[in-house]
């Protein structure tokens, strides 16, 4: 199957490759690009993306597999992740999680991604994102929002429309 | 009365302050980098004469100023490490990577202030002959990105960055590269790796000084984006000036982030050394005090990584009198004054200067049972003591927060966090095993009464019934 992408990214990523004396240091700008583009890094983005920077596919598998942000399937149109660490546990984050996992049918239990069967919502509990005073904190695809009750939960997710 | 001294924070959360290039400059931004820029020709290091960039180290030497991204270590040695006789191009980074739990600082530097950092980096290339810069953010600060992306932009369009910068002879370029949500790239040498397009797998010191072998083998520095800011004010005010801020030895002005359970958490820059934690955390200025009904019962007191101290722990510090004697005297946890050389005195540090504030409501347990799945998580992989031992400290210890504690956990937590510090490629090893070492050791009790009410009432059950279930393990 062959990998193509849009004119504009493509220039978007030439670019990139501009901002280094070694063309390999664009990999991870690269995967940011493709990933905010098509939702997702498939097995063919990966191949396109090695072999435009002159390595071979497993430097970039290997990235996309180091990576927490990087993801190889598609997740959900909107996704959310709570702040597990201390801080916002002490503010209530496992609430948060909780609420979140129960409004669409999740296992509270398990801290990985998860989606909604109809795969609207993913949810997953992250690590400290650096604003632990105003916690519980959580990010819902790039938007960030602090001290995030149930109810403030719930009109977030008016949002996602 | 203690009170916060804001240098760093100074025009953050004024009201009508934006984050665009005109507010800065309507607020005396980018006044420091022309006057680096007059503090003398730039000549080359072999030319005889003190150079302006020389002058600017010597400076920032003189001003005490000290790494405020963990190790606190002095920023104008770490620049005089660098080797600048090999020919190679030396490289310039930003660790914006905010990673440390509890940490929230930079955040706001970045969000609210982009030009007093990039100022600060432009001063510090100059400063290091350094043509070719980048701000390492992580990844989940997305919008972050795009606010210093538009930042460098508008300098950029402003001559502030590019070629002969403000009419001098001096180039400069900035570039952004995001991370992707892993910890070990905040570590120095896994940023290195992770910013030539590979895994963050830390870099064995020695050889791998960055500032001898860093980015693509050349010299490299390291820096927080705090410790660059430092960098203008000490321009502006001169090495001396900055050096009567603070106190000796720990100089300037920090920002802490406190979080927990106290009424007002929030970002406090103080002058280091001139506040006590008890007052950061209790004084109205700062902290507030704990909620209502509470009572203390620990602090983390330099982001998680550092050595938990217990409410009412006492330490006995040595001092230099007005007689100057050097004489022991006794002091309680929260009168230690927040800086460096207290806290290091005290058993723990003031790592990312970020306090983590628990009272009596918290089960400890609990606490480090977090703390460690936090590490399992983050350890790179790369050595063995580090990628089983923080796997086995967070398996054992979510045992423990699910019911199936044994009496002697406690120790063998503490025997596997013992094998894991300084058997390490880098300082992860000593950031995972410390908060085990410290909780369990002065928290005892509480775990081995904890395994030991798990293994009576395990015992019970074991005896009517044949099997037990397992814990649900992740
Ligand atoms: C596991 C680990 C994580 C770290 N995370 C950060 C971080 O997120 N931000 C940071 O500035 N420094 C971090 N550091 C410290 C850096 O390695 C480095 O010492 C620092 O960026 C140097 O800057 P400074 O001298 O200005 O403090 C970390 C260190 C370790 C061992
Ligand atoms: S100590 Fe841990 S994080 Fe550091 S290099 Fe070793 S395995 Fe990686
Ligand atoms: S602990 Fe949640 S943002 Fe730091």
């Amino acid at each position: 199957m062959s990998f193509t992408i849009p004119i504009e990214l493509e220039a978007e990523l030439n670019e990139l490759v501009t901002h280094y004396p070694q063309k390999r240091s664009a990999s991870l700008m690269f995967l940011h690009a493709i990933q905010e583009h098509f939702g997702y890094i498939s097995k063919e983005a990966m191949e396109w993306t090695a072999a435009k920077l002159e390595l071979s596919p497993i430097n970039i598998y290997e990235l996309v597999t180091f990576y927490p942000m990087f993801r190889q399937e598609p997740a959900g149109k909107y996704q959310i992740k709570v702040c597990r660490t201390l801080s916002c546990a002490l503010a209530g984050s496992g609430k948060l999680h909780k609420h979140f996992c129960e409004k669409f049918g999740l296992d509270s239990h398990a801290h990985g991604v998860q989606t909604s069967k109809d795969g609207e919502f993913s949810v997953e509990f992250v690590e400290c994102l650096a604003s632990c005073g105003t916690g519980p904190v959580m990010m819902c695809n790039e938007d960030f929002y602090e001290a995030v009750s149930n109810s403030k939960a719930d009109e977030i997710l008016q949002t996602c429309k | 009365m203690p009170q916060q001294y804001r240098l760093i924070l100074k025009n953050i959360d004024a009201p009508g302050y934006t984050n665009d290039l005109d507010c800065y400059v309507r607020h005396g931004g980018y006044e420091a980098l022309k006057k680096a820029f007059e503090m003398g020709p730039r000549v080359s290091p072999d030319g005889g004469t003190v150079s302006g960039p020389e002058k600017i180290r010597k400076t920032v030497l003189e001003s005490g100023l000290r790494g405020r991204g963990g190790a606190g270590f002095s920023a104008g040695l770490k620049w005089s490490f660098v080797d600048r006789k090999s020919g190679k191009p030396i490289y310039l980074i930003c660790n914006a990577d905010e990673s440390e739990p509890g940490t929230f600082k930079d955040r706001q530097i970045i969000y609210k202030d982009p030009h007093q950092l990039i100022e600060g980096m432009i001063i510090s290339c100059y400063a290091n002959d350094v043509h070719l810069a980048y701000i390492y953010i992580r990844g989940e600060f997305p919008e972050g990105a795009r606010i210093l992306k538009r930042a460098l932009a508008e300098a950029k369009a402003k001559n502030l960055l590019g070629k002969k910068i403000l009419g001098s002879d001096y180039d400069l370029e900035i570039y952004i590269h995001r991370g992707a949500g892993a910890y070990i790239c905040g570590e120095e040498t896994g940023l290195i790796e992770s910013l030539e397009g590979k895994r963050a797998y830390p870099r064995i010191k020695p050889p791998y000084f960055p500032a001898i072998l860093g980015l693509y083998m050349c010299p490299t520095i390291v820096n927080n984006v705090e410790t660059l800011c430092h960098v203008r004010h000490i321009v502006n005010m001169g090495g001396a000036d900055y050096a009567k801020l603070g106190t000796p030895n720990n100089t300037g002005t920090r920002i802490v982030s406190l979080s927990g359970q106290v009424k007002k958490p929030g970002y406090y820059e103080i002058e280091v050394g001139k506040v006590t934690i008890g007052e950061l955390i209790n004084h109205e200025n700062f902290g507030g005090g704990l909620l209502d009904g509470r009572k203390l019962k620990a602090i983390i007191p330099g982001g998680s990584s550092a050595k938990v101290f217990k409410a009412g722990e006492k330490f006995k510090l040595k001092k230099k009198g007005a007689d100057g004697q050097m004489t022991t005297v006794e002091v309680d946890m929260l009168d230690l004054p927040y800086d460096f050389d207290s806290l290091q005195a005290a058993g723990s540090m003031s790592g990312s200067s970020a306090i983590i504030v628990m009272d009596d409501s918290v089960d400890i347990v609990e606490a480090l049972a977090n703390l460690s799945e936090f590490y399992a998580h983050e350890s790179c992989g790369q050595c063995t003591p580090c990628r089983e031992g923080s796997l086995w400290m967070s398996k054992a210890l979510h045992r423990m927060t699910h019911g199936e504690g044994r009496k002697q956990d406690a120790d063998y937590l503490l025997n596997i966090a013992q094998n894991i510090q300084g058997r390490t490629i880098c300082a992860f090893g000593e950031a995972c095993s410390w908060p085990v070492l410290s909780f369990v050791k002065k928290f005892k009790d509480e775990f081995e009464a904890k395994g030991a009410a798990d293994e009576s009432r395990n015992k019970v059950a074991a005896t009517s019934k044949v099997t037990i279930a397992a814990s649900p393990q992740r």
